[in-house]
């Protein structure tokens, strides 16, 4: 192997003890209950592959792929390592010895373009907004599609007319008098597929004395390409990012979605070695904070409306873990009068979507999902509140295979709707 | 492996039971050892008739076949150092039975015990023995290696609760042990005989297990000393009260700074040794007593503070820690080897003291920490093992740690069992005559010599 390959650090496989603690909360061993699905199988493969004993096989580098980067192990691991991260290295190392022309696409010239992802998926507003999707729901066609399809379609959430991006105004003033003027960094999946979620959380950021600065020409965070293994491209995305919020003067920048929130605070661990843009970097990632997480720590107006529901809650992986918020959803939820609060059982694992697992491991992801799903029904919730647009894309094919009469909602969606009522 | 063999053995499980891609035989080729050998393929059964038939086929083409759970073992005791066949019990993850009125359960072997426990739990049931791997051990490696754990000093270990089990013999044939009976004297004890044979006499399939009533309350303490002699006197004194605790667990003062660093729960350290304290039954008051008497106790052997958990959360976090030590020191040295030997109580603190000496003889760190109240000790030592010279010091040590072991009439393995790495010095343990007992057992279990051959018993 080249020397001037970017390689992950050593001690994250060399000090494996190979314990075996981490078997008991990974997701895709808990399905297979097998070494090879496990984050320390992956540790081990990580190793040999490296060091030569195996060669860096399609095989191998399907095991890397195969972990949904929940992120379950990091935490689990005593030696402190982090498998999980180590197997999303090995796809960086795999990409810079065998680059795949469609991921410089795709990552490269698709996912960070606002505008073309915009006409990419105007099909599917129009498949919505002409009604064409309910006139397949009331014919029963679904039923005709092939499995796979069929789950594909039950992802979409009711699509917005327009994308968020274009309706958002660049500087909603606060309702009152102005305390905090914050930023707001509106995800792709956000703008282009849960345009209404993004909408309640500015309205309640404004309602509680924020003016919110939306800069429009932010692009992706850069996890989809960090799944893929190019790290070079969420490097791009992060110095643009960084680059406009320095424009916006703000001292908080604010995210609805979990993954882009744990994104956007890894930048300054992302840029560290770059020395134009470590100490930026930083400030940027120091800035952010998850709606929830900045909710809960400014004077936060009780609703006054009531909704009478059964909720439950379900953590991201990327706002648990890769952000360390799990409190503060939760108390959003109960300081809503009228909601009848139900802890899901195993509330923190993984949902099985883990951004595009849904389509690229198409078996494992139901099989998490399903686990999921037992959770689910078994608190009798009527909303199931999670922060984070994969979650929220997965449990709605979760729903719709078993014909559930749930709903799926961003916890700030049920805070807005109880201020208006 | 030869690819007849490999459909024969899919014409069994099914092709998704059967494993042997490289990286497949990679990883299925250590434990929670630093040793590894590759096996030629991986073998994932659902049923004990799968097993016989697999047993069968291994038996036939004399190739050996190594049992393994999760791979947390901590002897080698599962590492394929023959290649052959690995069996992994993982997919036989069913619990049977939960008999109430006869408080038992029926499980298949590969049921992680930790799923075990809250199943029973969910009724009231308790099935004690507690290894830290008890989240990622199942419970036919547990009864493979008689594994223990805190709690051991209260309610026994692992083989204390076994009633019954299923057996796939060496020539394939299923052999049932004992059964829901808590008194049975007919026979051999067939079911002491597997529990701790290692795979190397059968396969355990099935076990059913003895189940007590859930305690009600519990109370932990943790107690600090400034001085690691008075913490290893105080488990005498408590003990020779009278007073029976669920568990005493010490840790010196390495033990508690790698877990301090990894978990910061505010643990002291500037102590050179604490002492985890539970107890438990089902009348509170009953239980507060008990931990008052030990505090007291505790206080006159020399202790600097008594610290009682004050909620749940409190309790479930010492516990987190004392569970978490073992590993937290690989934060302290690239390679860590930790034995398991056993002395009778009486003598933990010439134990102790003399594991100190070995440390300062060869200078390398060794950490001492376990189940103190049944005098099963977990030295470690912490070492580089790309240092040959270190590595050569380490044999020494390992030996001189035995020998102490032995000296003081105690012996090599409480828990982990012999696997591998504890053969070479079996026979000084056991002596001549049992050895020779022990040999003869294997030989008309296993004439072939095919189940996890080059364990346990010397050549």
């Amino acid at each position: 192997m080249k020397s001037s390959l970017h390689r992950p650090d050593e001690s994250q496989y060399l000090n494996c003890i190979r314990c075996g603690l981490c078997l008991s909360v990974c997701p895709t061993y808990r399905e297979y209950l097998s070494e090879t699905a496990s984050p320390r199988g992956r540790t081990a493969l990580a190793r040999k592959g490296l060091e030569g004993e195996l060669e860096l096989s399609p095989n191998l580098l399907e095991q890397m792929y195969s972990c949904f980067a929940c992120m379950a192990c990091n935490d689990a691991c005593p030696v402190g390592l982090r498998p999980a991260d180590l197997a999303v290295d090995m796809r960086q190392v795999q990409e810079q010895i065998q680059p795949a022309e469609w991921k410089q696409a795709l990552f490269g010239g698709l996912i960070p373009k606002p505008g073309r992802m915009e006409l990419a998926t105007f099909p599917l507003r129009i498949y919505e907004k002409l009604g064409l999707r309910r006139l397949i729901y009331a014919l029963g066609l679904r039923k005709v599609l092939p499995p796979r399809i069929r789950d594909m379609e039950a992802m979409l959430p009711r699509l917005p007319q327009r994308p968020l991006r274009q309706e958002l105004p660049e500087v909603t003033e606060a309702k009152d008098k102005s305390r905090n003027r914050v930023g707001f960094f509106l995800g792709c999946a956000q703008s282009l597929m849960f345009a209404d979620e993004s909408a309640a959380t500015v309205r309640v950021l404004a309602r509680n004395g924020s003016t919110v600065i939306t800069p429009k020409e932010t692009v992706c965070c850069g996890m989809p390409a960090a799944g893929y293994g190019r790290q070079d491209l969420v490097m791009e995305q992060a110095r643009h990012n960084i680059a406009i919020y320095e424009q916006a003067g703000v001292e908080t920048i604010i995210t609805d979605c979990a993954t882009c929130g744990s994104t956007l605070k890894d930048y300054g661990q992302l840029l560290k070695n770059d020395p134009d843009w470590a100490e930026r970097a930083d400030v940027f990632s120091k800035k952010v904070r998850d709606v929830s997480e900045f909710l809960m720590s400014i004077p936060l107006e009780k609703p006054k409306g009531r909704i009478e529901a059964r909720v439950t809650y379900h953590d991201p992986c990327h706002l648990r873990r890769g952000q360390g918020v799990w409190k503060q959803p939760r108390e959003i939820l109960r300081m809503i009068d009228g909601i009848e609060f139900i802890d899901l059982p195993d509330a923190d694992w993984c949902c099985g979507s883990a951004g595009s697992q849904l389509i690229t491991h198409y078996e494992t992801s139901l099989k998490v999902l399903g686990r999921k799903m037992d959770s689910i029904e078994s608190t009798r919730a009527e909303y199931i509140a999670s922060g984070c647009p994969g979650c929220q894309m997965q449990l709605n094919v979760g729903i719709r295979q078993r014909g559930l009469d749930v709903q799926v909602v961003h916890p700030i969606e049920l805070l807005d709707r109880a201020y208006n009522q | 492996m030869n690819p007849t063999l490999i459909a024969e053995l899919e014409q069994i499980t099914g092709k998704d039971g059967i494993l042997h891609t490289p990286e497949d035989l990679a990883v299925y080729g250590y434990d929670g050892t630093f040793e590894e050998h590759r096996p030629d393929v991986v073998v994932l059964p659902r049923t004990t008739e799968q097993v016989s038939q697999i047993v069968k086929l291994a038996a036939r083409e004399r190739i050996p076949l190594v049992t393994r759970g999760m791979g947390s073992g901590l002897a080698a005791a599962s590492v394929p150092f023959n290649g052959g066949i690995t069996l992994s019990m993982t997919r036989m993850n069913r619990i049977l039975e939960i008999d109430e009125a006869n408080a038992t359960v029926h499980a298949e072997a590969g049921v992680v015990t930790a799923d075990l426990q809250t199943a029973v739990e969910l009724v009231g049931l308790f099935y004690p023995p507690d290894p830290s791997s008890n989240k990622h051990s199942t419970i036919g490696g547990n009864i493979a290696c008689n594994a223990g754990g805190p709690r051991c000093l209260k309610y026994g270990v692992t083989g204390d609760y076994v009633l019954g089990l299923t057996v796939v013999l060496a020539d394939g044939r299923i052999l049932h042990t004992g059964g829901k009976c808590i008194k049975d004297v007919v026979g051999y004890d067939l079911n002491a005989l597997f529990t701790g044979s290692e795979g190397t006499l059968g396969i355990i399939t099935e076990a059913i297990l003895r189940l007590t009533a859930k305690p009600k309350f519990a109370r932990t303490a943790l107690v600090e000393f400034s001085a690691l002699d008075a913490a290893s006197h105080t488990v005498n004194a408590i003990l020779s009260a009278g007073i029976v605790p669920a568990t005493i667990e010490l840790m010196d003062e390495t033990a508690i700074a790698c877990i301090e660093e990894s978990m910061h729960l505010g643990l002291p350290l500037d102590v050179q040794a604490t002492l985890l304290i539970e107890t438990d039954g089902t009348d509170k008051d009953f239980v507060l007593r008990e931990i008052e008497a030990i505090a007291k106790i505790c206080c006159e052997c020399g202790a600097r503070q008594v610290k009682v958990a004050k909620n749940e959360t409190e309790r479930a976090s010492l516990w987190k820690a004392r569970r978490s030590v073992s590993p937290a020191l690989a934060r302290k040295a690239p390679n860590k080897l930790g034995e398991d030997i056993t002395v009778p109580r009486s003598a933990i603190p010439d134990a102790i003291r003399q594991l100190k000496a070995v440390s300062v003889k060869y200078g390398l760190p060794i950490v001492i920490f376990g189940h103190a109240g049944d005098g099963n000790l977990h030295p470690n030592i912490l070492f580089d093992k790309r240092d040959p010279e270190q590595w050569k010091k380490v044999e020494k040590m390992v030996a001189e740690e035995f020998e102490i072991a032995l000296r003081l009439g105690g012996t090599l393995s409480g828990e982990h069992g012999v696997g591998a790495l504890k053969r070479p010095y079996i026979g000084s343990a056991l002596g001549e005559v049992s050895i020779e007992i022990q040999k003869k057992i294997k030989a008309a279990l296993d004439p072939l010599n095919v189940l996890n051959p080059g364990k346990v018993l010397p050549d």
